[in-house]
């Protein structure tokens, strides 16, 4: 038992979040969101160079073939830096799915040495999401139909643009027609493709927003430490202080969560999802919890376009809808809890699966 | 990173479920603020000395078994999803001890430590006073030196334990010149010596968990000062760590709560589902609970790799607190108009020890610092934000 990263992984994330903190500062962010497709080519170029869109390529096709367990740590620095989906989309879920077909087939061959260089983008399209993320900018899009994967190209569907209050986001609804030509896996095989997609998907969310929940701290903290009203600075009130203290504990009770996450689907435990389901809970609070004090902690600084904590609030937001809504993750939890056959308690923390015999016990005699 | 246990871990794990299993009492012990009650949570003390799980986490040498923090993690899940008794020398193992380890002399070390492990000698703590509650630099109960002894008078209050307790560890002021967190020494002594005399105050329950205690010349033995003189504040602070951070409140004591509130919903659905906000209660709660025991995990974990113990004790000391709060208002909840019955209630049976855990629920935010003083830490400390 043992719940640290090891040293290379902090290392990497080290590395990203320096790289991060000069090239997608908010202002370039900003910059690049007001264009019509949102994206840049040259960030994305220089994404690619640290490497972030070749690590879950496996290394026969020009990658990386890291795990979940690397990506988390590097996915709470793109909610840190609220950077698209498109890039989750392409390099963590597409590429991941692409990767898990089996066998040296074309589809691999074409598109996963192109998402690894970073010259690829890939939009999903799954019933999870009502509106299919980066659509207009994707070069393939790996849709779902009754479990079973299609790619289709972008000339062969058409896009009716949802445009969101996260002004990073670019949503489409896409109208599209499966063919047996589209289709790169049946059913069967689909199924537990999707089935991991959706898990990741689930913890790419949970992982930025807890990224996203410490960057509103921080803002709210640096704010609160300039801003001065009746003569001190507002930092030194406790009714300043506390609700940021809350933000900083309910961080720290989703970050391990999260993580055990994202190592129940790298090992492939039958529990992941229920994992899943419960960092999307801690995540989510601490993102809600984090919005709420640092735009308070702002005043009206906190509700104009202007102060940057907008373009986090609003992704945090968001975020919440997507891979299986919340409301989806907390009725699967309480599905599981409530269930005869649940394993509860003290000692069932690491069980791989859920709903095993619980273990037996001696009879309880007291508190 | 690697979540599973290792084999040797899962043979300690049974090996732990089976001696408490052997052991368990066999009807639950009386409330340990009663007379009884302490006395046969002492026994239970001594039950578990001699079967070697009194205190896992100490060298074997004072009386413990010598475990890292992952087999203590261990230990506390099997005992409290056995419905094990409540701990009535937890001043002392978990709080005083790391204290002793740390700063205490080898002779004290073997003075100390093996009465505590067996429950020969039961400690409780003395730091607030009546001017002196969470601003504890403020305390004013004197200690001076005066030859071999120091000469004690004063008074101290909200003293866990003291009515029946056998010893006494806390703060006093050895320097009666110095002020605030200056010129405070930690001292040990016994609660029957002269000059001592305790008031037992009454808790929410009735029973009297607490004591005020006065000390009127009382002479204690230079030899029971822990660490320098005058030192005492950071000596206190690392207890205090101990305290908040980890040892206090294992995550499985929560967990098992969690998983009984199931059972209790389960129970009772019909009455329960009257409000649709309690399901949401439970599924909060136990996620919460699951959390904590993440996050105490990963805590040991880091521990284990030689890092110290930091902004933990404030974030832990919080998060525990309100979690308790919920799971047993929720319970309170669900059980409606019996929520309040006494435990010699007729229709109470199987139910009281919700409304014995609710009332302790009450007092979580408040002891070992109160939630305000935990925010005030986090803020300045770990956030870096201005002090008033």
């Amino acid at each position: 038992m043992d719940f640290t990263f090891e040293s290379h992984q902090i290392a990497f994330r080290d590395a990203i979040r320096k790289f991060l903190m000069v090239e997608a500062a908010p202002e370039m962010l900003r910059e690049i969101w007001e264009t019509t497709s949102g994206r840049s080519a040259d960030l994305r170029a220089r994404l690619a160079d640290q490497g972030l869109t070749a690590l879950s390529v496996p290394e026969d096709f020009g990658g990386i073939g890291l795990g979940d367990l690397d990506w988390v740590l590097v996915l709470q620095e793109l909610g840190y830096y609220a950077i698209p989906e498109s890039l989750v989309d392409t390099a963590y879920l597409a590429a991941g799915l692409l990767s898990e077909l089996s066998g040296d087939i074309e589809i691999k061959r074409e598109w996963l040495p192109r998402i690894a260089s970073g010259e690829a983008r890939v939009a999903i399209g799954h019933p999870s999401n009502p509106f299919v993320a980066d659509a207009g900018t994707a070069n393939l899009l790996l849709m779902w139909h009754n479990d079973a994967v299609h790619a289709v190209r972008p000339d062969a569907v058409k896009l009716t643009a949802q445009p969101s209050i996260d002004n990073s986001r670019r949503l489409s609804q896409v109208e599209w027609k499966p063919e047996a030509s589209t289709r790169i896996a049946d059913a069967r095989i689909g199924a537990p493709l999707w089935q991991r997609l959706l898990l990741r998907g689930g913890l790419a969310t949970a992982a930025q927003q807890v990224g996203l929940a410490q960057r509103m701290l921080d803002l709210g903290v640096d704010y609160a430490a300039q801003r001065k009203q009746f003569g001190k600075i507002i930092g030194t009130f406790q009714g300043v202080k506390h609700p940021l203290a809350d933000v900083a504990v309910a961080i720290e009770f989703a970050e391990p969560v999260v993580h055990r996450a994202a190592y129940c689907i790298g090992r492939g435990h039958a529990r992941a999802g229920h994992a899943v389901a419960q960092a999307r809970m801690q995540a989510s609070e601490a993102a809600h919890k984090a919005a709420r004090a640092s735009i308070q902690a702002h005043g009206a600084m906190g509700y104009t376009w202007e102060a940057d904590l907008q373009m986090f609030m609003k992704r945090a937001w968001v975020l919440d809808a997507g891979w299986g809504d919340l409301a989806h993750h907390k009725a699967r939890i309480a599905e599981d809890i409530f269930d005869d056959q649940a394993a509860l308690g003290p000692s069932n923390t690491f069980s791989t699966h859920y709903g095993e015999a619980p273990a037996p016990r001696v009879s309880a005699v007291s508190r | 990173m690697r979540l599973e246990y290792t084999e040797r871990q899962r043979a300690f794990r049974e090996e732990v479920r089976q001696w408490l299993s052997e052991h368990l009492p066999e009807k639950p012990l009386e409330c340990l603020d009663t007379a009884e009650g302490f006395e046969a949570h002492r026994a239970w003390e001594r039950t578990l000395f001699d079967g070697g799980w009194s205190a896992v986490t100490w060298p074997k040498e004072y009386g413990g078994r010598g475990c890292g923090l992952i087999d203590w993690l261990i230990f506390e899940e099997e005992y409290w999803g056995a419905g094990a008794p409540l701990r009535v020398n937890q001043n002392g193992i978990f709080l005083l001890a790391p204290t002793l380890m740390e700063y205490g002399t080898e002779a004290q070390k073997q003075r100390f430590l093996p009465p505590m492990a067996s429950g020969e000698e039961i400690w409780a703590q003395g730091w607030s006073e009546p001017g002196a509650g969470s601003d504890m630099a403020s305390l004013r109960c004197s200690a001076i030196r005066d030859g071999d002894h120091y000469v004690i008078n004063g008074q101290k209050t909200w003293s866990t334990r003291a009515v029946y307790a056998d010893w006494l560890f806390g703060l006093f002021r050895t320097d009666p010149a110095s002020q605030r967190h200056h010129g405070l020494s930690f001292i040990l002594l016994p609660l029957n010596l002269p000059g001592i005399s305790i008031r037992p105050i009454k808790q929410l329950n009735g029973q009297p968990g607490f004591a005020e205690i006065f000390f009127d010349d009382v002479r204690v033995p230079a030899e029971n000062l822990i660490g320098e003189e005058g030192s005492g504040w950071r000596i206190a602070m690392a207890t205090a760590g101990f305290e908040r951070g980890l040892m206090l409140r294992s995550p499985g004591r929560f967990q098992q709560t969690a998983k009984a509130l199931v059972d209790l919903y389960k129970d009772n659905q019909t009455q329960a589902d009257r409000d649709p906000g309690i399901r949401d209660a439970i599924t909060r709660g136990y996620v919460a609970a699951e959390a904590y025991a993440l996050a105490t995990y990963r805590t040991a974990s880091r521990l284990a790799k030689g890092g110290k113990i930091g902004a933990e004790s404030s974030t832990n000391k919080i998060f525990w607190s309100e979690l308790d709060l919920l799971l047993h208002e929720t319970a309170m909840k669900i059980l409606g108009a019996r929520a309040q019955l006494l435990p010699h209630a007729p229709e109470a049976a199987g139910i009281s020890h919700w409304l014995d855990g609710f009332l302790f629920a009450q007092a979580g935010p408040i002891y070992a610092g109160t939630n305000e003083i935990q925010r005030n830490i986090i803020a300045e400390r770990v956030l870096g934000m201005p002090r008033a």
